[in-house]
């Protein structure tokens, strides 16, 4: 599986992540090498087997639908960056 | 004899018999810090200032007294966690998370300041922190592993009586290993992991460091057990630990692993590690090969999930609810930029590596196609534990690896975790304990595994080597 910097601007992109032009050179060819590593997957025999995308024999796991105390908002918004009375602010969103 | 050297369960005797106060060895603890963090950085923040600590107002609890370390990824109400990474900066949390509210309840002593850590977790060496690396006590040029290097190089030197970490891949076992205390990874969904600040959750893991077995098993009965906040925690009852100590292992099987003695194992970790098991075996255990055949797919798998999980869960520092955030008019543009100046390298290389394996068109190449592998390498260990009541292997390939010598090539870092990922895909506890010590005068972990809540085992296993062996009391100079 090759990686082209495009691939890697590509899904940079999609992650929200800005890169400088020398970090995308270094990532891209640091990525390239990872992949070359994980392609080893392809060897191993999947014919048949579930995938196991959680360790444990739980599902659903519910709980009574009980009203109790949250946090409260000053203390919620007390590590923003950027607030206005009972809101986070963020650049504008809508022209 | 200084009080900082002590362990907690000597600590809690002499307290008892009150022929010391909490003051004493809060004072002994922060006079060590202060005098030996300068050469270590195991804690982070602590700039020109003293570790302050804070007396719980219980007069009684299982660690009443006893000051304990926190990893700087586990929420601590009101006392900065950041995860050592910039994009966190200045983040108080506004509750604990429950493992610490249990710590509370029971007595403990938590430190204002954390220890220090890879960015998020993202690495095997300490070295990918935002406050600079912490250096191995044994040897300050060597890296003391990570990512919970902080924890490691703190119990090691003596600046703390015990200390918490996190295991995803390795990050408790392999620093307990290179810096020669105890490292415990529990099994999935034996230790609420709420406030614990996701990496990946599937595999994450609080865990803790401590000086020898019987602290082990001191903490683990107060942090274990079932937590409504955590769905992923199991309502299994939580045994006393201290009763798995003293007992001898005749009659036990442990089961070798040929897939873990092969070529990359230093020559000098294999012979310490086989010197140990031949020492079990004096002591009664039968010892057999066995193998867990798709061994080698483990680091693999692991970043594909590990990373596709991070990217997830990475999505939420965007600048908006805390930590650091950059200028700019437009909000996407502030995402990017906040999310490109606020994350280190290796923060980068897995969110990226991550959301490839999840992006359209590749889901099915990587992401499935390591969830199946996943099942492989579960699949390997049941079957072994049908005739073994435990596994063990080296924690680690090689001794402490020297600062620098693996930054600028990812992926020899990552093979650094080839002995302790399965563990994590596995769900299953491990601990390291130490075993000698190479040529250099760096210590060597064994990796004892067990089936699912099979602690009290992995104990009984590591006491009874603890209690005939010398090697977790041996103490580095520090110069």
């Amino acid at each position: 599986m090759s990686l082209s910097p495009e691939t890697v601007k590509y899904v940079a992109d999609l992650s929200r992540i800005e890169l400088t032009t020398e970090e995308l050179d270094k990532l891209s060819k640091q990525l390239q090498a990872i992949l070359g590593f994980i392609d080893k997957l392809n060897q191993a025999d999947i014919s048949g087997i579930t995938a196991t995308s959680h360790i444990l024999p739980i599902s659903n796991v519910l709980r009574e639908d009980i009203p109790r105390e949250s946090l409260p908002v000053e203390k919620t918004l007390a590590n923003a960056p950027h607030k206005k009375g009972n809101f986070f602010v963020v650049p504008k969103v809508i022209d | 004899m200084e009080l900082y050297r002590l362990t907690a369960h000597e600590l809690l005797d002499k307290l008892s018999k009150k022929e010391i106060s909490p003051l004493d060895l809060i004072s002994s603890v922060r006079e060590r810090i202060k005098n030996n963090d300068g050469l270590v950085n195991a804690y982070v923040r602590l700039v020109d200032r003293p570790a302050e600590f804070k007396l719980p107002p219980q007069k009684n609890g299982a660690l009443c007294g006893i000051p304990i370390s926190i990893k700087d990824n586990i929420c601590t109400e009101s006392l900065n966690t950041e995860c050592c990474s910039k994009i966190l900066t200045g983040f108080k949390p506004p509750y604990d998370a429950t493992v610490i509210k249990k710590l509370k309840e029971a007595g403990a002593v938590i430190l204002d300041t954390k220890t220090n850590m890879d960015e998020f977790a993202f690495g095997s060496s300490t070295e990918n922190s935002c406050f600079g690396p912490t250096h191995n006590p044994w040897n300050l040029d060597c890296v003391p592993g990570g990512s919970s290097g902080g924890s490691a190089a703190a119990v090691a030197s003596d600046e703390a009586i015990m200390a918490l970490g996190s295991d995803t891949g390795g990050s408790i076992r392999q620093p307990a290993a290179f810096c020669g205390v105890v490292g415990l990874k529990p099994t999935y969904g034996r230790v609420s992991r709420y406030g614990l600040i996701a990496f990946a959750s599937s595999l994450d893991q609080i865990g803790t460091f401590t000086k020898d077995i019987p602290d082990c098993c001191l903490l683990m009965n107060v942090i274990s057990g079932h937590d409504p906040m955590d769905a992923t925690s199991i309502d299994v009852p939580v045994p006393n630990y201290i009763k798995s100590l003293g007992k001898n292992i005749k009659g036990l099987t442990i089961g070798i692993p040929q897939e873990y003695f092969i070529e990359g194992l230093n020559s000098q970790v294999k012979s310490i590690v086989e010197e140990a098991i031949a020492e079990l075996k004096k002591l009664g255990a039968a010892v057999k090969e066995v193998s867990l055949p798709h061994t080698e797919y483990a680091v693999p798998v692991y970043y594909i999930l590990g990373t596709a999980e991070a990217s997830s869960n990475l999505s939420r520092f965007d600048g908006v609810q805390y930590g650091y955030r950059a200028n700019s008019s437009n909000l996407v543009q502030m995402y990017k930029k906040t999310r490109g100046e606020g994350f280190g390298q290796e923060a980068k290389r897995r969110i990226l590596l991550g959301t490839f394996a999840l992006s359209h068109g590749y889901y099915d190449a990587y992401y499935l196609r390591a969830l199946k592998v996943r099942t492989l390498i579960k699949n390997d260990f049941d079957a072994v534990f049908k005739d073994c009541d435990c596994i063990i292997t080296p924690t680690a390939p090689t001794e402490a690896f020297r600062i620098g010598e693996k930054t600028e090539d990812p992926l020899q870092m990552y093979l650094s975790d080839i002995y302790t990922i399965s563990v994590n895909l596995a769900g299953i506890p491990a601990i390291s304990i130490p075993c000698g010590f190479t040529k250099a005068k760096l210590p060597v972990g064994l990796q004892i595994m067990a089936k699912p809540f099979g602690e009290e085992t992995l104990f009984q296993v590591a006491h009874a080597y603890e209690r005939s062996t010398q090697w977790h009391k041996l103490k580095p100079k520090l110069q």
